[in-house]
């Protein structure tokens, strides 16, 4: 019987499970996805999690319930940093001691630690290890690996392209197939915010509803972003953070948009820092910026308000602005 | 060039001697206070740790000193401290003050421009000069440390309450008035010595607490609510799980020689965290089992709201709670902590702690071996 290793649909999934999923297929284990999240998944979550943390770890540890007892194994790697002289967020760090100690139970699970702060060196070494719970054979690992690498890049040209990952189906927005777009809304947020539709009430799906042309900042050349990035004055040490503030940094010079959507979850460290910086380049160059902030407890009808209103606002703005300054 | 910087518990007594000994002008940013948070609170991103918020605050009323020129160190990640500066110059730049920052981050390769830092602000390029200043701040803040750890010993004993906070506090008024090494070290001893004769109360039963958690909020009076002072008055002696004394050793001088004096504490963490997380979270669940081993009553977890790498320990924590049997009670501080609350929960966790003893005390008097 094969190998079932259960992957949660939460956090890193959204980024890297084209991968994840193809690599332990590949060595013929059985995967098995928690189911896309929704308000028993969320419920458990938050029963299971410290206060303090945010809400996609809260759903997260609802996702690794929801496996819990279906599965042999289940896939919570322990993310430090995967580019030099990077990291992600500490609570990532952290991520598989957090689990271990708020929930009771578990089976055994894969958290090997993904650690490239000081060089790549040990990429294969940590393939092996991953590849270890199912096969001992290295050659098999590594066409594996290579298989699932080539259905990875496959992904992200797909995000590319204009596909957007909700709930990790690529999907391309077929309204605009027929009319024009009338403004481009550039979404910006954790990928495992933005992309679970449950975690972000929708906000994608909303948008592109009103006839928006929705971008991500995954659909933008990495590289360019990447120089942009470098230019700022302190290294961003923050592998999301670095993303996201090149992407502020392209916008505003850019300035190919017509508004910002910037979700976060409340309690995130690491937008209390990005967003902020963010908000502030945004404001300066006269992009309209609006910022929800979700929790457990947020309300659907105030997220629904606030984006009709931004979305009047910026319709208006477009129509009516007049651009004459208001003191001669 | 006059010289400001953020407020740090006792290590602006340090950082001023330094100053003094270099012969730069400084600011001691006056005391945190309800103001200092309240500007802060108005300027910062809302969802930023507490430590942000104060420090912006002490800047604007150093500033209001005549302070033109602010002094910070950095990190490089994992944790948000790592990005400070650059958000406390947006924030200044968004508040119309034209202040230079000068950032004494850890190096990462560049030394260069690290010296070129360090020259700048010390005004000299004497190495000497400043090697010897900074000994002196490093032996400074090895003596305020040793203020803090005799009076957190002596004032659960002290025979009339509060004596111990009479020169205590004496202590930090006098130190403003006064400059350069000589004088503040003299005047450290003296303190320690005049803490070191109060009578103590031979009869007491002191109850023994590790305060653990994020290092700002356990090292800042103002944020954590004086709790040294709090639990003292209350029959309690509390240790500090992390000291700046320590940690500037370990940063300053061990970290670029890939030492570390935090082994024990990293090795005892081990089997709950396997990694650094950023931050002290790994040495928070080292220092809670520490203290559970050295046979410490009760720990307490401080952290500022939203400090990530202290969320992952606290979901640690309980778990070192039951397996070494050693009663845990987390505090989480911001703007919006009201002194009331804070304080009951902590004469309650004393009152366990206390009844707690005297069952185990019981205990063994019913037993019959």
């Amino acid at each position: 019987m094969s190998v079932k290793i259960g992957i949660p649909r939460g956090l890193w999934f959204y980024d890297y499970f084209p991968l994840w999923k193809t690599f332990y297929e590949a060595l013929g284990a059985e995967v098995i996805v928690s189911d896309i999240t929704n308000k028993a998944i969320l419920n458990q979550g938050v029963k299971n999690t410290v206060d303090e943390a945010c809400l996609p770890v809260k759903i997260f540890n609802g996702h690794v319930l929801a496996l819990k007892d279906k599965v042999d194994y289940i896939f919570v790697p322990k993310i430090m940093s995967v580019y030099e002289k990077e990291y992600i967020c500490p609570k990532f760090c952290g991520l598989p001691e957090m689990v271990k100690h708020s929930i009771a139970n578990l089976p055994p699970m894969i958290d090997i630690e993904i650690n490239f702060n000081k060089s790549r060196k040990s990429l294969i070494k940590t393939i092996y290890l991953f590849g270890s719970y199912v096969t001992k054979n290295p050659i098999r690992i590594r066409t594996a690996y290579l298989k699932a690498l080539e259905e990875y890049n496959k992904y992200k040209e797909a995000m590319k392209a204009g596909y957007i990952p909700i709930d990790g189906y690529l999907q391309k927005d077929q309204s605009k197939l027929n009319i024009k777009p009338k403004t481009r809304i550039a979404a910006i947020g954790h990928s495992y915010q933005l992309f679970d539709s449950y975690g972000s009430m929708s906000l994608i799906k909303k948008l592109q509803k009103e006839n928006i042309e929705v971008v991500i900042p995954e659909s933008l050349n990495m590289k360019s972003i990447n120089n942009l990035a470098s230019s700022l004055e302190k290294k961003m040490f923050w592998s999301y953070g670095r993303k996201t503030l090149g992407t502020a940094l392209h916008y505003t010079k850019n300035k190919d948009i017509d508004g910002i959507v910037y979700i976060s979850s409340f309690g995130c460290g690491i937008d209390s820092v990005i967003e902020d910086i963010f908000e502030r380049w945004a404001r300066k160059s006269n992009i309209p910026f609006l910022l929800l902030t979700v929790d457990e407890h947020t309300g659907e009808a105030g997220i629904n308000t606030r984006l009709e209103a931004f979305i009047d606002m910026i319709d208006w703005r477009l129509n009516n602005e007049g651009n004459l300054s208001t003191h001669g | 060039m006059k010289v400001t910087f953020p407020h740090m518990g006792n290590q602006y007594v340090a950082t001023k001697v330094l100053l003094d000994e270099l012969e730069v002008e400084n600011i001691v940013p006056p005391e945190c206070s309800k103001d200092t948070l309240d500007i802060g609170t108005q300027h910062s991103p809302e969802s930023i740790c507490l430590p942000l918020k104060v420090n912006i605050g002490n800047y604007i009323e150093s500033i209001k000193q005549g302070a033109d020129t602010i002094i910070l160190t950095g990190s490089c990640g994992p944790c948000r401290f790592g990005y400070y500066s650059i958000l406390q110059k947006e924030i200044m730049k968004a508040m119309g003050h034209n202040i230079n920052f000068i950032l004494l981050d850890p190096p990462q390769g560049d030394y260069k421009s690290f010296f070129a830092r360090i020259f700048k602000l010390t005004n000299t390029k004497n190495p000497y000069k400043i090697i010897k200043a900074l000994a002196k701040a490093t032996r400074v803040l090895y003596l305020v440390d040793e203020m803090e750890e005799v009076s957190c010993y002596k004032r659960p004993r002290q025979k009339k309450i509060g004596e111990v906070d009479i020169y205590y506090d004496g202590f930090h008024k006098k130190v403003r008035k006064i400059h350069g090494y000589r004088e503040v070290s003299k005047l450290i001893k003296e303190t320690i010595n005049n803490i070191k004769s109060i009578p103590e109360d031979p009869n007491r039963e002191v109850i023994k607490i590790g305060v653990i958690g994020e290092i700002y909020t356990i090292i800042e009076p103002f944020v954590n609510l004086n709790i040294h002072k709090k639990l003292g008055n209350m029959g309690v002696e509390v240790s500090t799980s992390l000291k700046i004394s320590r940690w500037l050793t370990e940063h300053l001088y061990l970290q670029p020689l890939k030492l570390t004096g935090e082994k024990k504490i990293r090795n005892m963490a081990k089997p709950y965290l396997k990694t650094m997380i950023g931050g002290h979270g790994r040495e928070t669940i080292g220092h809670a089992i520490d203290y559970a081993k050295r046979g410490f009553d009760g720990v307490i977890q401080i952290y500022p709201f939203t400090c990530m790498p202290e969320i992952v320990a606290q979901s640690i924590l309980p778990t070192i709670e039951k397996d070494f049997d050693i009663p845990y009670l987390c505090l989480i501080v911001d703007e919006l902590t009201g002194e009331a609350g804070y304080t009951t929960r902590l004469e309650a966790f004393v009152d366990l702690l206390i009844r707690r003893r005297e069952m185990g005390i019981s205990d063994k008097l019913l037993s019959r071996n």
